[in-house]
């Protein structure tokens, strides 16, 4: 399939000229292309943020929610209906500061979704204030004095609540990043994907040059399957590693919930059977 | 024969102990066979926040005709601990005849000696008191020996037989002691009974709603617990397996409603329960529901609030929070069901009015609505089939293409050759973002408009009462069987009743009601008369007179007829 499918005529993209997002855009059509995956069977979820624009300049279905809050409908319709390819994404902000007891309790249900967070460390649309994961001592006009607050590691978390995928990419490297976003595509059960971006405008630290010269791919050597070694690689925080830390093979959310043991069908396509509820009614008499 | 009714066709009963003395075990029990015996009967239940200890108690009205108010009096009394008496002192009248261990309640109050727990204890546990308590009532009402034993036994079918063997002991025993009481003529129990009651079916509002759910095709349930509105979520939990609900228990309010939008967005018809405070949570959702035109259904059973309140009693204070709750302007239905027939028929509707107008539907009730049991026939839960409103898109949908009502057709992701783009932003028909100040004209007007249809379709008030009235006396939700029975007692003349079961947008008729009355009064189980406030904002009429009641209880029906005998 061609990526062009994606293409949206005459928008108007309210990224900055240079912004990590753009990149991150290309990587995401570029792999869906690639696996043959069109705008029909895919909906795409997103909070609120620069990052969570997404949907808007990719053309296909899409949920553009609330702040921090992509996850809770991504699961409900991949439940509604598991025919259809489910991405929730959206910045660091949005997903582990607004959104973050719901990032906990969607590694918990393993709704197989693929759930891509933009980390450039940084709050871009509110224009520069510190996120959950930026790092100590960054100055930023509310935080004049540096951040104080311990960076918040997504991965660690994610590995030690025993999420099915967990992988980290930096967007300045396109060829492993479409590899990995592949993977957790076609990964069954919830896949976290953090890529690293630099945010132009407002992160002058963590920039495209930082990225690359903090950062280092996970080896042949590395067991995806040892969650110790995981969490190990994932709480490296001088030189940070980018690759597929950790996969676990387990039943999804729509498979525990039952709904679709006996029936394949997606919910709305299903009928109520009133004889059935009548039956029900009646059985009450006693 | 002791007179113990000021109605000779109706009885109240009142049992009370402590948290986990199985007093619901006993509702449960006591209203089966009562209803198997012929009687009609209402069942209410007041609880305290707490697992173990305090007092709680159940009333169950016995009658030969339909009966579903709480009653302030109680003809009979099983106080099952000593706290019990102190509990109700203020409804033990001297006409009250009180059962009990002499002994263990240790109270000057004339009492009819029976030894529940002595025979509990020689049966190996003082659990079994219950059970005691369920024969004496059952004995006192004749009721068949052999059915009573064979509904005991189909009750603990899933404990041991030793468990079952003892509590049909129990039950025998129990029933010997009214067999005593009845031959020396301490009580002598003479209501008739009616023997088409038999085959009725005795249900809850919870178990109402969560009915009328699944009748409106409900297929995704998400929602955090909180009381009352748990039972309904806990039903539709057991009738998940059976009618293919998804059910979900969120890690908060936020995520429930998000669930559902999401829910909805993809094809499911959704619900969430929740009170007043997980409500609050929500309201971020709702509003989310609104700018994107998503379906949602909503039950908010009510509690005393603000904060945590009274977390087990009763209020109607949440209606002006369901009225203009969420930021910004879009439009709402507001149910209010009176009665398990409503409970269950006006579920139903949301369903289908969410579905139609693509707006959020809430159904509101309270404690006393959820928690009370009564018998009601099969016609009064009669599900019809549901129709969806989904269309299969073609190439060019826009989900939020401008009509002339207003309502665009709702296509789902995955259903057609079409897109399907939803933005909480302000968007244009394809649902992408804009800040256009002629679309953003556009889109408020479009969804304000959703308005018109929603008020031709409101469900109309129930009338009762003299067609020549002067006093119009008006409630919404759950105050409806109280004000119909307070009706009767005082037997007016020149008065009516207008139940409404939709508060938003308030039916047309009101406004006829209104001007036709010479004098209006509110009911409310609230401070400060919410429904009375938007009645005045919606038709310019102030309300006269407002009876209004928030100590944590349900009127009873003499406290209401008192209350209106001053005004009609």
């Amino acid at each position: 399939m061609d990526k062009a499918v994606f293409k949206i005529e005459n928008q108007d993209i309210a990224w900055c000229p240079g912004c990590g997002n753009y990149g991150i855009l290309n990587i995401l059509q570029q792999a869906l292309a690639e696996l043959n995956i069109g705008p029909e069977s895919l909906v795409m979820v997103s909070g609120i943020g620069q990052a969570a624009k997404i949907p808007h300049y990719l053309r296909t279905n899409f949920f553009n929610g609330l702040h921090g809050r992509a996850l809770p409908p991504a699961t409900a319709i991949k439940a509604a209906n598991p025919s259809l390819t489910v991405i929730a994404e959206s910045g660091d902000g949005d997903m582990y500061g607004e959104g973050g007891n719901h990032f906990l309790h969607t590694i918990r249900r393993n709704p197989d979704i693929v759930n891509i967070v933009h980390n450039n460390m940084i709050y871009g649309l509110t224009k520069g204030q510190a996120s959950p994961t930026s790092q100590l001592g960054l100055t930023t006009p509310v935080q004049t004095r540096g951040v104080i607050n311990e960076p918040f590691n997504p991965l660690a978390v994610a590995i030690a609540m025993n999420a099915s995928f967990v992988a980290r990419c930096y967007v300045g490297d396109s060829v492993q990043t479409v590899e990995i976003l592949k993977k957790a595509i076609t990964h069954k059960g919830y896949a976290l994907v953090d890529i690293f971006q630099p945010c132009v405008s407002f992160n002058k630290v963590n920039t495209y040059q930082w990225f690359k010269e903090h950062t280092y791919y996970l080896d042949n050597t590395h067991d995806t399957g040892n969650r110790v070694a995981a969490f190990a690689k994932a709480i490296e925080t001088d030189n940070m590693p980018l690759g597929i830390f950790y996969e676990n093979s387990k039943t999804t959310f729509e498979e525990n919930t039952g709904v679709y043991r006996n029936d394949q069908r997606p919910l709305f396509r299903r009928e109520l059977d009133v004889s059935k509820l009548t039956a029900a009614i009646n059985a009450k008499k006693m | 024969m002791i007179p113990i009714s000021h109605s000779p066709t109706e009885i109240s009963l009142v049992l009370c102990g402590e948290a986990g003395q199985g007093i619901q075990t006993i509702e449960t029990i006591l209203t089966n066979v009562l209803k198997l015996h012929g009687y009609h009967i209402f069942a209410t239940k007041e609880y305290m926040s707490r697992i173990r200890g305090g007092s709680n108690s159940t009333e169950i009205c016995v009658a030969s005709n339909r009966v579903a108010s709480y009653v302030d009096r109680i003809d009979i009394l099983i106080p099952l601990d000593k706290p019990a008496i102190d509990h109700l002192k203020h409804r033990i009248s001297p006409k009250t005849i009180i059962l009990g261990d002499q002994e263990q309640l240790a109270t000057d109050l004339p009492i009819i000696d029976i030894p529940l727990t002595k025979i509990a204890t020689a049966l190996g546990n003082h659990i079994f008191t219950n059970i005691v308590a369920v024969s004496v009532l059952s004995g006192l009402f004749q009721i068949d020996l052999e059915m009573l034993q064979n509904y005991l036994a189909s009750y603990f079918a899933n404990k041991n037989r030793e468990i079952v063997e003892k509590n049909l002991a129990a039950a025998h025993q129990g029933y010997q002691i009214a067999q005593e009481l009845i031959s020396s003529g301490s009580i002598n129990i003479q209501i008739p009974q009616n023997p088409n009651i038999g085959p009725e079916i005795i249900i809850n509002g919870a178990d109402a709603v969560a009915l009328g759910a699944i009748a409106g095709g409900c297929n995704f349930v998400a929602s955090y617990p909180m009381s009352p509105s748990t039972g309904v979520f806990t039903y539709l939990a057991q009738y998940a397996p059976e009618f293919g609900i998804l059910v979900e228990q969120a890690e908060d309010e936020i995520s429930a409603i998000n669930m559902g939008l999401g829910a909805w967005y993809a094809g499911a018809r959704a619900m969430v329960t929740t009170s007043g405070g997980g409500f609050d949570l929500m309201t971020e959702g709702l509003s989310l529901a609104g700018i994107t035109e998503t379906p949602m259904v909503i039950l908010l059973a009510q509690r005393p609030g603000p904060a945590t309140g009274l977390p087990t009693r009763t209020e109607q204070g949440d209606l002006e929070l369901a009225l203009y709750s969420g930021h910004g302007e879009f439009p709402r239905i507001i149910l209010t069901p009176g009665s398990l027939s409503e409970a269950f028929s006006l579920t139903q509707k949301a369903f289908r009015f969410a579905d139609e107008f693509q707006v959020p539907v809430f159904i509101m009730a309270d404690q006393y609505l959820l928690d009370s049991f009564y018998n009601v026939s099969e016609s009064d839960l009669n599900p019809s089939p549901v129709h969806s409103c989904i269309i299969e898109t073609s190439d060019n949908y826009q989900r939020y293409e401008l009509t002339s009502d207003g309502i665009s057709p709702r296509g789902i992701p995955g259903f057609g050759t079409g897109l399907v783009g939803l933005d909480s932003d302000e968007h244009d028909p394809a649902g992408h973002i804009t800040e256009d100040p002629e679309m953003r004209i556009q889109m408020v007007d479009k969804r304000l408009k959703k308005l018109e249809s929603i008020r031709n379709a409101v469900i109309p008030p129930e009338f009762s009462g003299s067609q020549d009235y002067q006093t119009l006396v008006i409630g919404w939700g759950s105050t409806y069987h109280t004000i119909k029975e307070a009706f009767a007692i005082l037997n007016c003349k020149r008065a009516a009743f207008l139940h409404l079961k939709q508060v938003y947008p308030l039916p047309k008729e009101l406004a006829s009601y209104l001007k036709t009355a010479d004098k209006t009064v509110i009911v409310e189980n609230n401070a400060t008369g919410q429904l009375a406030k938007l009645i005045k904002q919606e038709t310019g009429v102030e309300i006269g007179h407002r009876i209004l009641k928030y100590d944590g209880f349900p009127f009873s029906v003499e406290e209401l007829a008192n209350k209106l005998s001053k005004i009609l």
